[in-house]
């Protein structure tokens, strides 16, 4: 993991849901096919009703025309972020489109467990609601050592939740990286 | 300071004597669930992490259904099918129900229980948000993404933080125009959907001990959508009863201590309560039936592991014998038992199963169908502009289907109703 994390932001709402990051109809495709796998990338938050799809104003598509990959690498989101179903295939679609970590001010259990364990993304907590604070097309900072995320369009820094015990996994880059690390599997 | 049911099964797979909520522990899995959606993805995951040599950790504690995307004529889902195939013929696994055969079961969730494979005690790990269902069985039950089901699979281990509790008790006699999922939209309600986030929900109360089991299974299955880990609820003789002709193995039954840590209690008293519905689009935006009665409807569906048992289908037929619906409505059994139950159970004479073709519903094979959308062709899937009563459990954004159609969640009763409405009724309608 990079101590800092940059790009352009993208803001939802709250309840995000999996649904939303990736609708059920595309859970079709394979994941170790590199073509078929891009597929997740296209259609990556394509289930955002349009008005909700990047705040303040809405109607920004996530991708635009037959791209798999998103202009945007930072998702600001609300409260209770990727809940719904277990699907994997959410933090994944979100990665191959781009995105290196997501800002909410809380998350579903798995879509966290899924984003961590799987090595996809990076799921940061912060303590206030910042989709009111930051707006889609933002450049924003990251700093994971210092628990800070810095708006550069605004100039604004707000604080972050530190990782806490999911750090290590995150740090090593997944379960099985940590697992390996941490000598509980063989290298 | 006692333990909750949660934490002492936790302790027991984490072989500790104690574990304390918020702290991190390695547990021992039971079983482990996967079916057609996620099995594949899990497989290469285990491939592409243990190698050539990839083994299986216990081939008996493995389960797979195929059950989501089964009947259709896309080719990617059927690729998904084949290969779940392939894999449980190449390891020769004992646990694999596979669609087109005799063995095919059904929806996961409603089949785990009707194989055996809720066992009290134990920890049961799957690739399903819903996997909580069996947490009606006294046991501890969650979802995993895929990279944690295949770490589960080469080692029979995985780590999880161990939730706070939080105790919903339900006093009372249940009337008789109120089933579980009322009760579980009541708390939603409530709660709200991120309300028990990374918690244990712990379901007591005499109106919950006198639900049959499968009825109970509504309340755990439900438990996901308020962000809970797993839903649970003790064993008592109802669930040995059920137990007795299905489980294999002895097993081991835990009670919360009296004075177990609570992060909140909850408490109702059930002869207050009225039928509800879930308005679109989010089980957490609660409303009475009587306040929404007379909405037009363009589609009723009844199915699904939360409103697709046997217990379901007698409540619906109990309002639809006799009578005609008036918007097209859908039955989708859950499982192949209950389809045959369908047929075998009888009211005033009538087979449950003719009873709804009789009142013009179509009736499909038993899948997960229209619960999640699914490929175009999906039995029963929302299209732009409908207007769903579901005895489902999500009614996200296009979660039946198209963006544009709306979703309500209500009990099998009141869909029942409604369908003989064509608009959202109240089953006292109905009931007298
Ligand atoms: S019936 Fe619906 S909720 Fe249940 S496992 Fe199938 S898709 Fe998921």
């Amino acid at each position: 993991m990079e101590n800092i994390i940059s790009g352009i932001a993208y803001v939802l709402g709250d309840n995000i849901d999996t649904d939303q990051i990736i609708p059920a109809e595309h859970l079709v495709y394979s994941t170790s096919d590199k073509e078929e796998l891009k597929n997740y990338g296209r259609f990556a938050l394509s289930g955002v009703p349009v008005e909700q799809a990047g705040l303040p104003e809405g109607g920004k598509n996530f991708i635009t025309s037959d791209d798999y990959k998103s202009q945007y690498s930072i998702i600001i989101g609300g409260s209770n972020f990727g809940c719904g179903s277990s699907r994997e295939h959410a933090p994944l679609a979100l990665s191959v489109a781009g995105i290196k970590a997501v800002v909410a001010e809380s998350y579903a259990r798995i879509f966290y467990r899924n984003s961590i364990d799987g090595g996809f993304l990076i799921p940061f907590e912060s303590p206030m609601k910042l989709n009111c604070a930051i707006n889609t097309g933002d450049v924003v900072e990251i700093n994971v050592e210092e628990n800070t995320i810095k708006d550069l369009t605004t100039g604004f820094r707000y604080s972050l939740n530190s990782l806490g015990s999911v750090y290590e996994i995150a740090q090593a880059g997944g379960l099985f990286e940590y697992a390996r690390k941490s000598g509980m599997l063989e290298k | 300071m006692g333990m909750t049911i949660t934490e002492k099964i936790l302790s027991k797979s984490a072989k500790r004597l104690k574990v304390i909520p918020g702290e991190n522990v390695w547990l021992n899995v039971d079983v482990l669930m996967t079916h057609d959606v996620c099995g594949p993805p899990t497989i290469d995951i285990w491939k592409r992490e243990f190698g050539k040599d990839a083994k299986i950790w216990d081939k008996n504690k493995l389960v797979i259904f195929p059950d989501h995307y089964i009947f259709t004529s896309n080719p990617h889902a059927n690729r998904n099918v084949e290969l779940l195939r392939q894999f449980a013929s190449e390891y020769q696994l004992p646990n694999y129900y596979d669609v087109g055969t005799d063995r095919y079961k059904g929806v996961c969730h409603i089949a785990l229980a009707e194989e055996g494979y809720n066992v009290p005690g134990t920890v049961l790990f799957g690739t399903d948000s819903h996997t909580c269902t069996s947490g009606a069985f006294g046991m501890f039950s969650t979802g995993v993404g895929n990279t944690d089901a295949a770490f589960i699979l080469g080692t029979g281990k995985i780590w999880e933080k161990v939730p706070e509790s939080m105790k919903f008790t339900f006093d009372g006699v249940m009337p008789p125009y109120l089933t579980a999922k009322d009760l579980i939209l009541q708390i939603l309600g409530d709660i709200s959907t991120d309300g028990a986030t990374y918690c244990a929900m712990e379901f007591d109360g005499e109106a919950i001990h006198s639900l049959s089991v499968y009825e109970r299974m509504t309340l755990t299955n439900m438990a996901i959508e308020t962000g809970a880990i797993n839903g649970i609820i003790s064993v008592d003789d109802l669930t040995r009863e059920f137990l007795s002709s299905k489980c294999r193995q002895d097993y081991e039954v835990f009670y919360s201590d009296p004075d177990a840590k609570y992060l909140n209690k909850y408490n109702y008293d059930v002869s207050k309560l009225e039928p509800l519905v879930a308005k679109p689009h989010s089980p957490d935006n609660k409303d009475t039936v009587r306040n929404v009665q007379g909405t037009k409807l363009t589609r009723c569906y009844i199915g699904s592991c939360t409103g697709g048992k046997i217990t379901d289908f007698e409540f619906a037929a109990g309002i639809l014998c006799g009578k005609t619906v008036k918007a097209p409505t859908f039955i989708v059994p859950g499982s192949t038992l209950v389809a045959k139950q369908l047929e075998e159970r009888k009211l005033n004479g009538i087979s449950l199963k003719d009873i709804f073709l009789n009142a013009g519903c179509n009736l499909a094979q038993p899948s997960c169908a229209a619960c999640l959308g699914g490929p175009s062709d999906t039995f029963g899937r929302a299209v732009d502009g409908d207007t769903v009563i579901s005895t489902t459990n999500r009614n996200f954004p296009g979660r039946m289907g198209s963006k544009k159609s709306g979703v309500y969640l209500a009990s099998a009763l009141t869909v029942a109703a409604s369908a003989i409405n064509g608009v959202i009724t109240d089953p006292r309608e109905f009931i007298l």
